[in-house]
């Protein structure tokens, strides 16, 4: 198994560094995924009250000038790793204004990823900073509980507002109650609801616009006015929206009430589709 | 009562009783002359940053004004870490160490008090004009005093004790190994490492490049390895660069951070000089007014050296201290985990069972194993003067002379631990 990778240009590095912290963010531990077009960063976190997975996939060609890769096998193209996500998004740090950063899977004493960092310096002479995060490889039979999540035809398809705006609602809602319902509908409005015993609140957008509906098997005959709701824990949430430095193109939430009841809030922002089910 | 300097705003309310100086045998009562020393301008910021500095090593403050200036000291609990910053007399507006024919002052002062003094470098440098330290031999407070703007004056009674003089023997023309560079460039250099990273390596690898690594100490126990960084400097960063290849230490990281931040505020070279692991190394900055020396124990090897050149064993395996950044183009030299695979998998297959081998299980070529528990490291001569002293580091103390005579007489290097005259035990 091999893998290396060069990001040469400011912006790509940038990027994949704004992309790391907010894996980081959003839980300790993550898997990540090589294959020869795509990075993946996935998060399978199954709690008994509603988990939280995440699937991040990334264009490869995007961010690396040079990508070179061999994964287990030839029918198994791929390499599965297991990281603490803080070391990553740290040793991206150093690479802030970096001239090149190179990536690499090597066996130092034990396996890790080496990230090199080339700095510019004064002198002559180059400046090299080297980061050799711990890795596990993460063995080919438990690689099916890490594939794409399916997503399914949701009830519920919307834009969401202004991610920042969201959070800041969220944050103050946080210190009311810990859990929150999503409403949503497909006349482009989305509420976001807290209730206690004392009080209620109740913040409305309007005017969000809806997704096309993916496939003619959703229900047609749904009333667009008539509000689809979760109800999810809110530090989850805020999870996500604490965790968004990447200035998405869309990000969109979708409702989906499955036959056993099963509610679930998937919430999706567009630079690298981020699935994040909650 | 002794004199009050002047211009003292001191309420008259019960409050303002100077207090009992607590049951103390003082038996130079009488000859002790006053200090008295006045800092102005950017120097009080310079001063500021020095005693921040300073805090970051030790819990007291020895001051201590010499002939040759002011000398404000501190040591760690476990004596592993010594610091010293000399202010000459030119570096103040006025300097009188002592009153004519008395004997030199020395005082201890909880680190925390004078600290807060010069708390907010921000509000030093903005507000404040002149600083006045005092400290007179009848009195039982050092005062500092703040000149600040628009009349502003802010007076500090701090108490301190009287004790001997700390001073820690080492001599840096010792040392066969120095590097210098400017303080910047070590700030830089060291960026990169966790801000909560508590030791660091420094050594000379192939081609003279200077190479900083993390260091942690190896725990049994933990499933959890930790992120390994190493940052690899030119030759051509350093102005002087005088040390073998191979050559390397390891030293308490966060103790050093508070002399580089302090050196790159004054825009100062800074300096190493080293020996063989488990020796004192010692660090300084200096300009014409100021002469700063933080000494910091490093660690000792237990295994001996490897024959390589450019690899120096430690009680756990480590790559070799060589530069990463060779210009040859990358290959998968050392990237093969594919044994590592292989021999995973078949635990697996056998097991049958889920369960990931632990990281140790490489096939690669095993570096001579060393016993894993860590090794007695503690030096024999270590006292622990203080009761309740943090977990025992893996570093010697490092051996202190007792002064008790007045300053000016040699000192040897006797193992001699200074004893402070804690009068009240």
């Amino acid at each position: 198994m091999k893998f290396r990778g060069k990001i040469v240009d400011g912006a790509c590095l940038n990027h994949f560094t704004r992309i790391s912290n907010m894996i980081a963010k959003l839980a300790k531990t993550c898997t990540l995924r090589i294959s020869p077009d795509k990075l993946n960063f996935i998060l399978c976190d199954k709690l008994a009250n509603g988990g939280v997975s995440m699937w991040c996939e990334l264009e490869q060609e995007n961010f690396f000038s040079e990508f070179q890769m061999e994964g287990f096998s030839a029918e198994n193209n791929e390499i599965y790793l297991e990281l603490t996500s803080e070391n990553l998004s740290r040793a991206l740090k150093t690479a802030q204004n970096a001239r090149a950063l190179k990536i690499k899977l090597t066996n130092k004493h034990f396996p890790c990823l080496t990230v090199s960092v080339e700095l510019f310096s004064m002198s002559s002479s180059t400046r090299i900073a080297t980061h050799d995060i711990p890795i596990k490889v993460i063995p080919r039979k438990l690689w099916k509980d890490l594939q794409e999540p399916m997503v399914p035809d949701p009830d519920v398809s919307i834009y969401l507002p202004v991610l920042k705006t969201m959070k800041s609602v969220v944050e103050k809602m946080k210190n009311i109650s810990s859990h929150l319902v999503v409403e949503a509908n497909r006349d482009g409005e989305l509420n976001l609801k807290i209730e206690t015993e004392l009080v209620c609140v109740t913040t409305h957008f309007k005017d969000l616009g809806n997704p096309p509906l993916a496939s003619e098997s959703t229900s047609q005959d749904r009333n667009p006015e008539h509000m689809a709701e979760v109800h999810i824990d809110i530090r989850k949430l805020l999870q996500f929206l604490a965790g968004q430095q990447v200035n998405p193109t869309k990000a969109l939430c979708m409702h989906r009430i499955c036959h056993s009841g099963k509610k679930t809030l998937l919430l999706r922002v567009e630079t690298n589709e981020t699935y994040k089910r909650l | 009562m002794g004199a009050e300097p002047a211009g003292a705003v001191r309420g008259k309310g019960p409050r303002a009783r100077r207090p009992r100086r607590a049951g103390q045998c003082w038996p130079w009562f009488g000859r002790r002359g006053s200090m008295k020393c006045l800092v102005t301008g950017s120097n009080v910021k310079v001063l500021g940053k020095a005693v921040h500095s300073l805090s970051r090593i030790g819990d007291e403050l020895y001051l201590e004004p010499l002939e040759d200036g002011l000398s404000l000291r501190t040591v760690n609990s476990s004596r592993s870490a010594y610091a010293c910053f000399l202010f000459a007399p030119l570096f103040f507006q006025q300097y009188q160490a002592t009153t004519p024919g008395q004997d030199l002052l020395r005082c201890k002062i909880l680190m925390k008090s004078f600290l807060s003094v010069f708390r907010s470098l921000v509000m030093l440098e903005k507000t404040v004009e002149k600083c006045c330290i005092s400290l007179n031999g009848q009195s039982s407070r050092l005062v500092v005093q703040l000149h600040c703007k628009f009349g502003v004056r802010k007076t500090h009674n701090l108490s301190f004790q009287d004790c001997e003089s700390l001073q820690a023997v080492f001599d840096p023309a010792l040392c066969p190994h120095v590097l210098r560079a400017p303080a910047r460039v070590l700030g830089e250099a060291v960026l990169p490492f966790p801000p909560a990273l508590a030791e660091v390596t420094l050594g000379i690898g192939r081609g003279c490049r200077v190479i900083l690594r993390s260091y942690h100490e190896e725990d049994a126990d933990s499933t959890v390895r930790a992120m390994v960084t190493e940052v690899c400097l030119g030759e051509e960063d350093f102005q002087q660069l005088q040390a073998q290849e191979g050559a390397a230490i390891t030293f308490c990281l966060k103790e050093f951070r508070g002399l580089l931040s302090f050196a790159e505020s004054a825009n100062l070279n800074l300096c190493i000089h080293f020996d063989a692991p488990g020796r004192p190394a010692i660090f300084t900055v200096k300009d014409s007014l100021l002469d700063g020396h933080f000494v910091l124990a490093t660690l000792s090897e237990t295994d001996s050296y490897s024959q390589d050149l450019g690899s120096l064993e430690r009680h756990r395996p480590v790559p070799q201290l060589q530069a990463h950044s060779t210009p040859h183009p990358d290959d998968f030299a050392n990237d093969d985990i594919d044994s590592y695979m292989i021999a995973m998998e078949t635990t697996i297959g056998n097991e049958g069972s889920r369960a990931l081998p632990s990281i140790s299980l490489s096939p690669g070529p095993q570096p001579p194993q060393s016993p894993g528990s860590p090794s007695e490291e503690e030096d024999e001569a270590e006292p622990s003067t203080v009761p309740g002293t943090p977990p025992p580091k893996k570093f010697r103390s490092l051996f202190f002379g007792s002064i008790l005579a007045p300053v000016g007489s040699p000192q040897g290097p006797s193992p001699v631990l200074a004893e402070d005259s804690e009068g009240e035990g």
